[in-house]
């Protein structure tokens, strides 16, 4: 099959990673609601066990991102039809799209269920399934869509729940929890799917001050102790200078700058960098 | 008026009072099933599952159940060609029907009212879309559903009487029997007698629902407060609109 | 056992229309009757004296809680043996009924009352205004315009109960069917269809405008 991605046309060679290739690319990306233009034909790839950290402020597209790899939104085609790219790949496969002939054609849902299943997200409302205690919403999941054994997917969970700090919640309902402990057991719910991406969506926008270090300390031992690559969306400068290898700065759905995290924060080149950590850091 | 009279024909209510509790569950039973299925159709984003569903509930609320009573037990044999062995099957048929058809409404609403970040996060566990609703969505919506499905189980109770007019035996049809003897003479005490009957049956089915209702939000972690004991079945309005 | 038959439903049309028209009649009485006593049953049951409250709100979950059906059966049967059989059965049907009714609006009327904003009690105390101004001023306007919906609905759903009053003889639609039966033989088929349309085609137009009204009120400012 031919690939429709030229390399070239990206970044330089030696920016890219190691010879496997990206694990995630996305390559002239649209989306827009309505009128409304959020990403507009952005390109950026993302080495495996890369953490890239997404900042920049509200409305700048980078929940979209986010949102695009876990398929919970859909790329929006491109209006010229001569214009190539268009297509969010993963693993060197397509997600957004698939295969058909040598073209490419919109995704059906087999296709999107095949493909995210190596992606897991943490999202900034938690999202427990409240109908389920702490155990099963971890257990689910393994059990109805990875086809693992109930002792398998528990054994499995305990580990995890044990990791995030919660093994004596096991028995409680979600909405006993407080919110960083939920939280956590969101954490411990996505790594139980084993993913090879985990998109972290402002996951402590939704805490209480003292419950946001709890949540940090979480990731940044996942991030010490697994190769997993991450994508973050956060506001928590000091985290993301820690756990991220690469930050891109997002304004109005284009990448602004990019950088490594010392680089970036120590010294933005660009004044919209500035402006936003300026603005952030003060707050 | 003779109350004697009527305390010494209470044994006479002793089988229409089974008919009548058969006629509620049995028709209440076919509502659950029936509005189950339409509400999952109503709720489908695909127009194709939608539309034939819309337009059975549309049907079956937009007109008179007491007509829908009439047609099926008379008019249903001669245009359709079916003929129920049993006037009771009719109206079990009939009530089962119509009340499905409002029940729908609070089951849509019910899946509608499950916060979008559950299916999301459904999503992302990759769930399909059948065992997101089985796993997910109806164990959610099944608590917020029960106070008004209550409503609608006692407004069929007060249905059920409705097929006294299709000559089954039931409480309604048992008084009108008794107390018409003797030119119904003594016919008012033997009426007040069931109307206590049916705000009993009304009673027990509110105590059992709230029961239940308790019982499925402990299911998922919720300590139901108990509300003030008021009888009403205002809640049924969900479905009505 | 009788045929469906064309020339029929043309014969049976104007009864069924006659019918109708009574159906409608009876709406219109019982629906004033529901709309007006519910709203005095919610206000009698929020400020009305203990025991008033008691015996108000008794009653009516007792009526909410029993079937329509039974008790027409039961007023009429207690009017003509005990108060006056000259009684007609539109009037005392349509009574029943509206009254049934207003044990539903009035619960419309509570939740409306119900869902005024505390605040709103406390301003009107804390402008000192009595209780009538509270009432006639504050949240009666709020109130109707809240509930108005809902007890729309409630009306729809009474018209639909209309035809249980052919039990005691008020010539509506099946009434009307049953009279045309009985003296041709047949027309009862017809009869009843021409009814289920004849409502379907009045309720639905009712119902939809019902809900729009219900959405422009969720998107207005109070």
């Amino acid at each position: 099959m031919q690939n429709p991605i030229t390399d070239a046309e990206h970044r330089p060679a030696a920016e890219r990673g190691p010879a496997t290739g990206p694990l995630v690319r996305f390559d002239r990306v649209n989306k827009s609601f309505g009128d409304l233009t959020v990403l507009d034909r952005l390109s950026f790839d993302v080495d495996p066990g890369e953490r890239v950290t997404l900042i920049g402020p509200s409305g700048s597209g980078k929940t979209t991102i986010l949102r695009l790899l876990m398929t919970l939104e859909h790329v929006t085609p491109t209006k010229d039809p001569a214009a190539e790219g268009g297509v969010i790949w993963v693993e060197g496969k397509p997600l957004s799209h698939m295969e058909k002939g040598n073209r490419l054609v919109v995704a059906n849902e087999r296709h999107l269920r095949q493909a995210r299943k190596k992606i897991g997200m943490v999202f900034q409302s938690f999202n427990l399934f409240p109908n389920m205690r702490v155990l099963r919403n971890v257990t689910e999941a393994q059990v109805h869509t990875l086809g693992r054994s109930k002792d398998e997917a528990e054994a499995k969970a305990r580990e995890l729940l044990d990791l995030v700090g919660l093994s004596a919640k096991v028995d409680n309902y979600p909405s006993q929890l407080s919110g960083g402990q939920q939280q956590r057991v969101a954490i411990a719910r996505a790594l139980a799917m084993d993913p090879d991406i985990l998109l972290l969506d402002e996951v402590t926008s939704a805490l209480d001050p003292e419950l946001v270090a709890d949540v940090l300390g979480v990731l940044r031992d996942v991030a010490d102790t697994t190769s997993i690559t991450m994508l973050i969306v956060t506001h928590e400068m000091g985290f993301a200078r820690d756990v991220s290898n690469r930050v891109m700065m997002f304004d109005r759905g284009v990448i602004v700058e990019e950088g490594a995290p010392d680089e970036i924060f120590s010294d933005p080149r660009e004044a919209r960098t500035q402006d936003f950590l300026r603005a952030v850091l003060a707050e | 008026m003779d109350f004697r009279e009527v305390v010494d024909s209470l044994p006479r209510y002793a089988e229409p009072l089974l008919v009548t509790i058969q006629v509620t569950l049995a028709s209440a039973a076919l509502a659950l099933v029936v509005a189950f299925a339409l509400g999952l159709m109503t709720s489908s984003r695909h127009l194709a599952v939608r539309t034939p569903a819309r337009v059975f509930v549309e049907f079956f609320r937009g007109s008179s159940v007491v007509v829908q009573l009439f047609w099926f037990a008379f008019a249903m044999p001669v245009v359709l060609g079916i003929q129920f062995d049993y006037a009771i099957v009719a109206g079990i048929i009939a009530l089962g029907l119509n009340y499905g058809a409002y029940c729908s409404e609070v089951v849509r609403g019910a899946i509608a009212a499950v916060p979008k970040g559950q299916f999301e996060a459904s999503l992302a566990m990759n769930f399909t879309p059948f065992q997101r609703m089985r796993l997910v969505v109806l164990p959610q919506a099944w608590p917020e559903m029960i106070p008004s499905l209550c409503a609608f189980a006692i407004m069929l109770l007060k249905a059920s009487a409705l097929v006294s007019l299709i000559s089954v035996t039931d409480l309604t049809a048992m008084a009108g029997l008794v107390g018409g003897r003797d030119g119904g003479v003594n016919q008012l005490p033997h009426y007040a007698l069931i109307l206590v009957l049916y705000f009993i049956l009304a009673w027990l089915i509110w105590t059992g629902m709230r029961a239940l209702e308790r019982r499925a939000k402990r299911g998922i972690g919720i300590d139901a407060k108990p509300e003030k004991g008021r009888l009403t079945p205002a809640v049924a309005q969900k479905g009505m609109t | 056992m009788n045929e469906w038959n064309n020339d029929t439903v043309v014969e049976v049309f104007p009864a069924m229309w006659e019918g109708f028209i009574v159906v409608l009649q009876v709406t219109l009485v019982a629906g004033l009757i529901a709309v007006l006593l519910g709203l005095l049953v919610a206000i009698a049951e929020r400020i009305g004296p203990p025991w008033v409250r008691r015996v108000v709100s008794g009653v009516f979950q007792f009526i909410r809680n029993t079937p329509l059906l039974v008790q027409v059966l039961f007023v009429w049967t207690a009017t003509s043996l005990y108060i006056n059989p000259e009684w007609s059965a539109f009037a005392v049907g349509s009574a029943v009924l509206g009254v049934h009714y207003a044990s539903y609006t009035s619960e419309s009327y509570r939740a409306g009352i119900e869902a005024i904003p505390v605040g709103q009690w406390e301003a009107a105390t804390a402008l000192s205004l009595p209780t009538h101004r509270v009432w006639g001023a504050i949240v009666l306007p709020q109130l109707l315009r809240r509930s108005s919906a809902a007890v729309a609905n409630w009306i729809i759903a009474m018209f639909k109960e209309v035809p249980t009053l052919f039990v005691i003889g008020v010539l509506e639609m099946i009434a009307q069917a049953q009279k045309y039966q009985g003296q041709h033989y047949d027309g009862a088929v017809e009869g009843y269809t021409i009814a289920g349309i004849l409502f379907l085609a009045a309720s639905y137009p009712v119902a939809v405008a019902a809900r729009r009204l219900e959405n422009r009120l969720a998107k207005s400012h109070y």
